[in-house]
């Protein structure tokens, strides 16, 4: 399975996890996770995914973007992640990943971002 | 039944540090050579809290735990309330050394971690006869940062939430739950600002390219240990570093973070023991 096809879980994976939703709960945000070419529109309600739009939407409104290769991912989700590919702040510093627009609400909400991020670790599909 | 208590006792002393009076707090247990043990940036001598209750180490070391100016139950100075916090190399050295010398501390071991470890650089650099060992764990003479600090101090971020989530990553995956969220758990409830005060230090003031080329381990041995999940000060930024050094003793240390100490004591102690044995008995010269 490609990580974009992982990726893609997403809302059976964060609808399965009542304690990161509750964690996330002060959060409304219009956001955009690229997973190697392929960008995702995410839309986050209270903490839960309101929607999940794979591919190019054409002007499509984002507050932040954060990108990473096929095999940032990859590497990432690992269940047991190797040193310097197990968090998001790791990606970046290798230039495996960035951050892009308003980042406030990605900072206020960091905790729930990171661990959002990391959720497709729980798949067999990614070990 | 009686009650079940921590071998740790917790006190706090007076002493002035250039010239400015502190009411430092710390811990201690055990009877020994004494073990000065200084904590990370933004957090405080709680990180040290199974060291402290640990027989193997306090059945020969005196360990203390002291929280740096401004951290844990340490005070501020008065007058706090009308300055920005800022550590930087001059003041971190002068609060170690006056902590010992307050304490009466004899050629006392010296262990750091991050901030601390970079410290204990410079405490090999310019204090060397004044200690038995220096021990350094996530330590470099440099290291890229990996974040803008200014988001650890503004209004509308919660400072100890954001602090606690960006350091998360350095823990590593291994690390047992409880531990690791014992260790957020301490960065959550650091002051406003004290973090990023720290990281002044880290980043600006307490650059030791170079100057790391002058220790003399033949003075003072120096042990360098660092956890490969440690993505802030990187094995390759601490093996760079003693490759500098001749006589540095390094270990990169696996399936461990920045916070070794507390993010998985178990494992820490596989590391920790054999060199504090060395200490003990000289054997690492």
């Amino acid at each position: 399975m490609i990580p974009a096809d992982c990726f893609a879980r997403l809302p059976e994976l964060l609808a399965g996890d009542a304690d990161l939703v509750r964690r996330g709960r002060w959060l409304d945000v219009e956001c955009r996770i690229e997973i190697g070419s392929e960008p995702f529109h995410l839309s986050l309600r209270q903490g839960a995914l309101a929607a999940l739009e794979r591919g190019p939407r054409l002007m499509k409104s984002t507050s932040f973007t954060v990108r990473g290769t096929d095999e940032a991912w990859r590497r990432h989700w690992r269940r047991m992640p190797e040193p310097g590919w197990h968090d998001l702040f790791a990606l970046t510093k290798r230039g495996a990943a960035s951050m892009e627009g308003d980042l406030r609400p990605l900072l206020q909400n960091l905790q729930f971002f990171k661990d959002l991020l990391a959720l497709p670790r729980r798949l067999p599909e990614t070990n | 039944m009686a009650p079940v208590l921590d071998p740790m006792i917790g006190r706090y002393v007076r002493l002035d540090i250039d010239g400015t009076p502190h009411r430092i707090y710390f811990e201690e247990a055990g009877q020994g050579i004494p073990l000065v043990c200084l904590h990370t940036a933004g957090a405080d001598n709680r990180q040290f809290r199974h060291l402290l209750a640990d027989p193997e180490i306090t059945s020969r070391y005196r360990v203390l735990a002291f929280d740096l100016p401004w951290h844990g139950k340490s005070t501020p100075p008065d007058g706090w309330e009308k300055t920005e916090y800022r550590l930087t190399t001059a003041s971190y050295t002068a609060a170690i050394r006056a902590f010992c010398q307050a304490m009466e501390l004899e050629k006392p071991v010296v262990m750091g971690c991050s901030i601390g470890g970079r410290i204990v650089l410079n405490l090999a650099i310019a204090h060397a006869a004044e200690f038995r060992a220096l021990v350094a764990l996530e330590a470099a003479d440099f290291q890229q940062p990996w974040y803008d600090t200014s988001w650890l101090h503004r209004p509308d971020v919660h400072g100890g939430e954001v602090c606690a989530a960006l350091i998360s990553g350095l823990i590593a995956p291994q690390s047992p739950p409880v531990s690791r969220h014992e260790t957020l758990w301490m960065y959550m409830q650091g002051g406003p600002g004290i973090f990023k005060g720290d990281l002044y230090f880290y980043r600006v003031d307490g650059d030791l390219r170079e100057k790391v080329k002058t220790i003399d381990t033949g003075i003072c041995p120096l042990y360098l240990l660092t956890g490969e999940y440690d993505f802030s000060c990187t094995a390759e930024d601490t093996l760079r570093t003693a490759a500098q050094i001749p006589g540095a003793q390094v270990q990169v240390m696996k399936e461990l973070g920045h916070f070794p100490m507390s993010e998985n004591p178990a494992k820490f102690s596989e590391y920790i023991l054999p060199v504090l044995e060395k200490i003990a008995t000289g054997s690492g010269r």
